[in-house]
């Protein structure tokens, strides 16, 4: 009797793996000093002003200007990215051109670059007196460096490879077989693309769109040569919170900080549960 | 011609389009950081790399580097060891913490050092009643790295650690291994191309990270300035081939992280093809 009843257990202890509590001890101490406790500080400091503060200090004029700024400018160079990322990610997995290998590894360029780099090279290339720039100033007047424009396109670049590359190994497996049969039934291509191809890719350009909007929201190297950076008008958000801190004003810093965090997590959550909607709609 | 093939003259202005994409969006401004470094020269972008300061902050950057991807390894390492190859509760919420750092704005990672460590954060006092310097020094530079190199060589390596499965480690565990052993002997040589790339991505983030160092570096020449930030020191004062020249090589070093990890990202997939 005894020994049936030891066997499940044996059996169970002989499938573990043996190791865990000192990988798991070093896992967890880390992920708590280098990343937990420092976030509680961004959780816990901001109430020091006091719930009435707080507000205060988060609805002051220049703070929404570079919150809406903020998050304006990621959703809409994430919105840009979506069409130009499917059109790489395209481009690379169902065409055959001279120079497809280059473009391919030329996509993991933003991912590569250091920000401060990309951001002192957009601002070259765009300022009024820069081979894309001066054109554009001579041609329609526009101005894109040290305006929001400019901003919008600094976070194009970094959103632009999450999407291409969170669309491209779906397209990959995707296969031409579900096209051929809509063909066969007598579908247009256009139909095709419409009905077949772009419902089964939607799930991956959203959470390409996520992944893209979440980096560039916070993002901060790239923007900031090419800005301007005028308060109210081209001051983004992160900008604001080292303007904060070399004032010394702890609280109002953490206080953007962590309202940035909880408003990107709400725009990642809806995102979600699009996807899931999505999903079902599918199903 | 197949149903669902495109015309050709559109296949081709798909293609066009998409080169057309690549050279303004990517190639461009690559192209953009070499020619500024050049304009005046290779002289004076060789002299602006090795003045004084450059060199500084060139030995700082690799330092910082040199201290937390090391300790980013084990941690990361460990946390993807646990993931794969162990059953516990929690376990989904260890990936999503793992992956935090992704998603926080660098200034936000800087800054919560600065919460704790700063004259008026949590530690300050204590910390300046005793000289120690926290921020505007090394370690903060260190710990700011470390949070936003947090997630990467976890982030490469699990995957492939899920696709092996957990059998080989089983069989070590019959056989009487202990858990270092399993972890030396048979889960390391199994992932070793997937942690070196998972290493050189987290290397060049290190070197390459702006936002979250700026936060906690208080720019002094020569002492606390990383290469991206005498990158932004020396544009600030219109010292533009110096900006360049410094910015060109860092450019470098993300053009040769570029090239290695396509390299091993083909190794370990043929590693992978192998042992299933």
């Amino acid at each position: 009797m005894s020994a049936s009843l030891a066997l499940p257990h044996r059996a169970r202890r002989l499938r573990a793996i043996p190791g865990f509590g000192l990988a798991f001890g070093i896992a967890l101490f880390w992920l708590s000093a280098i990343v937990l406790v420092p976030l509680l500080a961004l959780l816990l400091r901001p109430f020091e002003l006091g719930l009435v503060g707080l507000w205060a200090s988060l609805t002051e004029p220049r703070v929404l200007a570079a919150l809406r700024l903020s998050f304006g400018a990621a959703l809409l160079a994430a919105a840009l990215a979506l069409p130009l990322g499917l059109l790489l990610a395209w481009a690379v997995v169902r065409l055959r051109f001279p120079g497809r290998a280059l473009l391919d590894a030329a996509i993991d360029l933003p991912f590569a670059l250091p920000t401060a780099v990309a951001g002192v090279a957009l601002t070259a290339l765009l300022s009024p007196n820069g081979w894309v720039g001066a054109p554009l100033a001579a041609l329609f007047g526009w101005r894109i460096a040290f305006t929001p424009a400019g901003i919008v396109v600094a976070l194009l670049f970094v959103a632009l490879p999450f999407i291409a590359r969170t669309v491209e190994p779906v397209l990959r497996d995707l296969g031409r077989e579900a096209e051929e049969a809509a063909a066969t039934l007598g579908a247009t291509r256009f139909q095709t693309l419409r009905r077949v191809v772009l419902p089964a890719l939607a799930p991956a350009l959203l959470t390409g769109f996520g992944l893209g909007f979440a980096r560039a929201v916070g993002e901060y190297g790239s923007v900031i040569f090419i800005a301007g950076n005028m308060p109210m008008i081209s001051e983004i958000a992160p900008l604001l919170i080292t303007i904060r801190l070399e004032q010394f004003d702890y609280a109002g810093a953490a206080a953007i900080g962590l309202a940035m965090l909880l408003l990107a997590f709400a725009v990642l959550l809806a995102l979600n549960l699009a996807q899931r909607a999505l999903r079902r709609g599918w199903a | 011609m197949n149903a669902a093939e495109d015309p050709r003259w559109l296949r081709a202005l798909v293609a066009a389009l998409a080169l057309l994409v690549g050279l303004l969006l990517l190639a461009l401004p690559l192209a953009a950081v070499f020619t500024e470094a050049l304009r005046r020269g290779w002289e004076v972008a060789l002299e602006a790399i090795l003045e004084p300061d450059s060199l500084a902050a060139i030995r700082l950057t690799l330092l910082v580097a040199a201290i937390s991807v090391p300790l980013n390894t084990v941690g990361g390492l460990a946390a993807a060891w646990c993931i794969a190859k162990h059953d516990f509760p929690g376990r989904r919420l260890l990936v999503v913490l793992v992956e935090l750092p992704f998603s926080v704005s660098p200034v936000i990672s800087g800054l919560v050092f600065v919460l704790i460590f700063g004259l008026q954060g949590w530690l300050g006092p204590w910390l300046q009643a005793r000289h120690i310097q926290v921020i505007f020094a090394l370690p903060a530079l260190v710990l700011a790295t470390l949070f936003v190199t947090f997630p990467f060589v976890a982030r490469t390596v699990l995957p492939l650690m899920q696709e092996q499965g957990r059998a080989e480690e089983e069989a070590a565990a019959t056989l009487g291994a202990d858990g270092w052993q399993i972890f030396r002997r048979v889960t390391l040589p199994n992932i070793r191309w997937a942690l070196l790339a998972g290493v050189l991505l987290c290397n060049a983030r290190a070197m390459g990270e702006f936002g979250a160092v700026s936060v906690v570096s208080g720019h002094i020449r020569g002492q606390t300035n990383t290469m991206p930030l005498h990158v932004e020191i020396l544009y600030n004062e219109y010292q533009f081939a110096g900006a360049f020249a410094v910015a060109a090589l860092l450019a470098l070093l993300g053009l040769v992280t570029l090239a290695a990890k396509s390299v091993l990202e083909r190794w370990s997939g043929r590693a992978v093809g192998e042992a299933g």
